[in-house]
């Protein structure tokens, strides 16, 4: 009795022991994982507050829209590389839009599953993987080359590559999303199938497909190596198609390599503004555009 | 009976003709819309063929010049006459900083995708998913000089200094002195660039574990901490691991902040030699002297880097899409 009694208390023990030492080990399991939200959260709420405090100072009318003067007397501003980001962005998103919304309407409305379509999905997506870098010399060997010097062209077809496959990509999940319910209320109005694609499905997914290409503007605005490779970047604005621009990427790195203070505290000032555009990209995105939830589309581009 | 059969006749043609109009019409819009879009999934394979032609175009000059000496060469000269150029040392320094960066960001974009779908109630977890997806809109040039006028100090002084005063002089892995700039820092700011995509994909292959995986584990007593280690992460090891690869591509090509906080060595003294040690990346060193490209040569050498920088991302990301896309094909049919 007494034996079989201490056996059973033994093992109660034990079990309070093992019990213990997992519930702590379950704790420590948290505490990790929050550990974890805030070592990312840290260098988050440090660049945000960096960025504000050495950016906000340099912001003046004049640096927003003069070119650069002397500066290490700290004169002028970043007027030509806000226009040059401007206008490079726009031009790359007048070639990869397009493109990009009409090859994510075929993969998901004519060719679901041909061959030539799981070819044009998956090179897509192995295009969204490639460094900005080695798209950059396409701009410098193609077009650089060709034309004979940098310019606003080559930059501008070199960011459409990195723009296309995140629409295509997007645009294709989105439109997978709407219903065939929808399509079939289309067509048994006896609409042509372009029109239903272009009027119904297409907006119908229209948060999805906005949400792409917003994404995308906010990727390339940001993109620096491969401009290096293609626009070259100047103190001077807007010269024509076939000359250098600047863009404020490239206007942080210069800045940033140059060893006097109001090259720092412009490069910080360039670097709120660049953070402000894209920045309110997204926000605007996501209270604006998604603010009906249906329809809405995960973003995660893989 | 009234009407005359010529009417009846005319309206009938009429229709017919109307309606072979209307359908011919859009039969024609239908035909040109669906060459339209092909002929944008077209343009978008063209784009990876361009990139295919240039990168091979703008490297052979450089490879007539070494031969594939030119992948294994350690040296950098672009000084006329006396030219040579090796991809080695800046191979190595990528791999070094993406394995530090990987080393890092990895696990803690585990414990961020676990904390949001296992953990966190969904008021919780939505706007921490939120916040963490800021970081990837952030620029990676704002990264670089937040990196280079704030965090290297950070580094170099709650993390290289102790290291090395502890452990340097015995182990020379944590050599050769703290500097700030080198592969340590990058690999570390690299990190803190990857963990939102890695983060975000872990949380859709987590969610992609059918909750009967979660079902059973609690069933038998499981806390979280096991129910995560033994029931959701061997489920989702694919994914993860595809996750994990994607990150590492990233790692691989980013190069503006790499640029900025690597410290920018040429040649053999760009291989590191320790943890703490100035080295140099394939797309960091492109990034650095295209514009001062001396030669021809020159340039085409600073190609012929990308173009290395190519083959090793292609290979990533294939592996990385394989492996993620074979997890997330399971997953639907898994679901209940």
């Amino acid at each position: 009795m007494q034996p079989r009694q201490e056996r059973k208390k033994m093992i109660q023990d034990a079990m309070v022991r093992t019990n213990a030492r997992r519930r702590l080990a379950d704790k420590l399991f948290t505490a990790v994982t929050v550990a974890c939200i805030a070592a990312a959260m840290i260098p988050l709420g440090s660049i945000l507050v960096e960025v504000v405090k050495n950016g906000a100072g340099a912001i003046t009318a004049e640096f927003l829209t003069q070119p650069q003067g002397s500066i290490i007397a700290g004169d002028g501003g970043i007027g030509p590389a806000i226009q040059g980001t401007l206008l490079v962005v726009a031009l790359a998103s007048l070639i990869g839009i397009p493109v990009g919304v009409l090859a994510g309407i075929y993969l998901s409305e004519y060719a679901r599953d041909s061959r030539f379509a799981r070819a044009v999905r998956f090179l897509n997506n192995v295009m969204t993987g490639l460094p900005s870098i080695v798209i950059g010399i396409v701009g410098y060997v193609v077009l650089v080359l060709t034309i004979g010097s940098f310019n606003i062209t080559a930059g501008a077809v070199a960011l459409s590559i990195i723009m296309i496959p995140i629409i295509v990509g997007v645009t294709e999940e989105t439109l997978k999303l709407v219903p065939n319910s929808v399509r079939e209320a289309g067509h048994s109005l006896g609409i042509p199938k372009w029109k239903v694609t272009i009027f119904i499905t297409l907006m119908a997914a229209k948060s999805g497909v906005l949400t792409g290409i917003v994404l995308a503007i906010a990727r390339i605005a940001g993109e620096t190596a491969p401009l290096i490779m293609t626009i070259l970047g100047t103190s001077l604005f807007f010269q024509g198609f076939s000359g250098p621009v600047d863009a404020l990427p490239l206007r942080i790195w210069r800045l940033a390599s140059l060893p006097y203070e109001h090259a720092h505290s412009f490069g910080w000032g360039a670097a709120l503004v660049l953070i402000l555009i894209v920045l309110s990209l997204s926000i605007v995105l996501r209270f604006v555009v998604l603010r009906r939830k249906r329809g809405r589309v995960n973003v995660v581009k893989l | 009976m009234t009407s005359p059969p010529s009417f009846s006749e005319s309206r009938k043609e009429r229709k017919e003709f109307l309606s072979s109009f209307f359908l011919s019409a859009k039969r024609r819009g239908d035909g040109l819309f669906k060459w339209v879009v092909i002929g944008g999934a077209a343009y978008t394979l063209c784009m990876l063929l361009l990139v295919v032609f240039s990168v091979v175009d703008g490297s052979l000059p450089i490879l007539f010049y070494q031969g594939p000496g030119f992948f294994t060469g350690t040296g950098w000269n672009p000084v006329e006459g006396r030219e040579s150029y090796g991809a080695l040392p800046y191979v190595i320094g990528t791999l070094a900083s993406s394995g530090i960066a990987m080393a890092i960001g990895v696990p803690i974009s585990l414990g961020i995708a676990v904390f949001i779908t296992e953990i966190a109630p969904a008021k919780v977890g939505t706007p921490v998913g939120f916040v963490i997806e800021i970081l990837a809109a952030i620029p990676s040039i704002v990264y670089g000089l937040w990196a280079l006028f704030v965090f290297r100090f950070w580094i170099l002084d709650y993390i290289e200094a102790p290291l090395y005063d502890t452990l340097g002089q015995s182990i020379p892995f944590f050599g050769p002195g703290p500097f700030g700039l080198d592969i340590f820092t990058a690999g570390i700011v690299l990190a803190i660039m990857i963990i939102p995509i890695v983060s975000a994909i872990s949380r859709e292959v987590l969610r992609a574990v059918p909750n009967s995986q979660r079902e059973a584990a609690y069933s038998l007593g499981a806390t979280r901490w096991e129910a995560v280690w033994h029931f959701i992460f061997p489920y989702a090891k694919a994914g993860i691991l595809g996750a994990a690869i994607l990150g590492l591509g990233r790692a691989v090509g980013e190069t503006m902040l790499v640029t900025m906080v690597i410290g920018n060595t040429v040649g053999l003294a760009a291989i590191p030699d320790g943890l703490f040690s100035p080295g140099q990346t394939l797309s960091s060193l492109i990034a650095n002297e295209f514009n001062e490209a001396a030669s021809p040569l020159h340039a085409s050498a600073l190609i012929g880097l990308g173009a290395t920088l190519f083959i090793l991302t292609m290979a990533i990301n294939i592996g990385a899409q394989l492996l993620v896309s074979r997890m997330v094909k399971v997953a639907p049919g898994a679901k209940e």
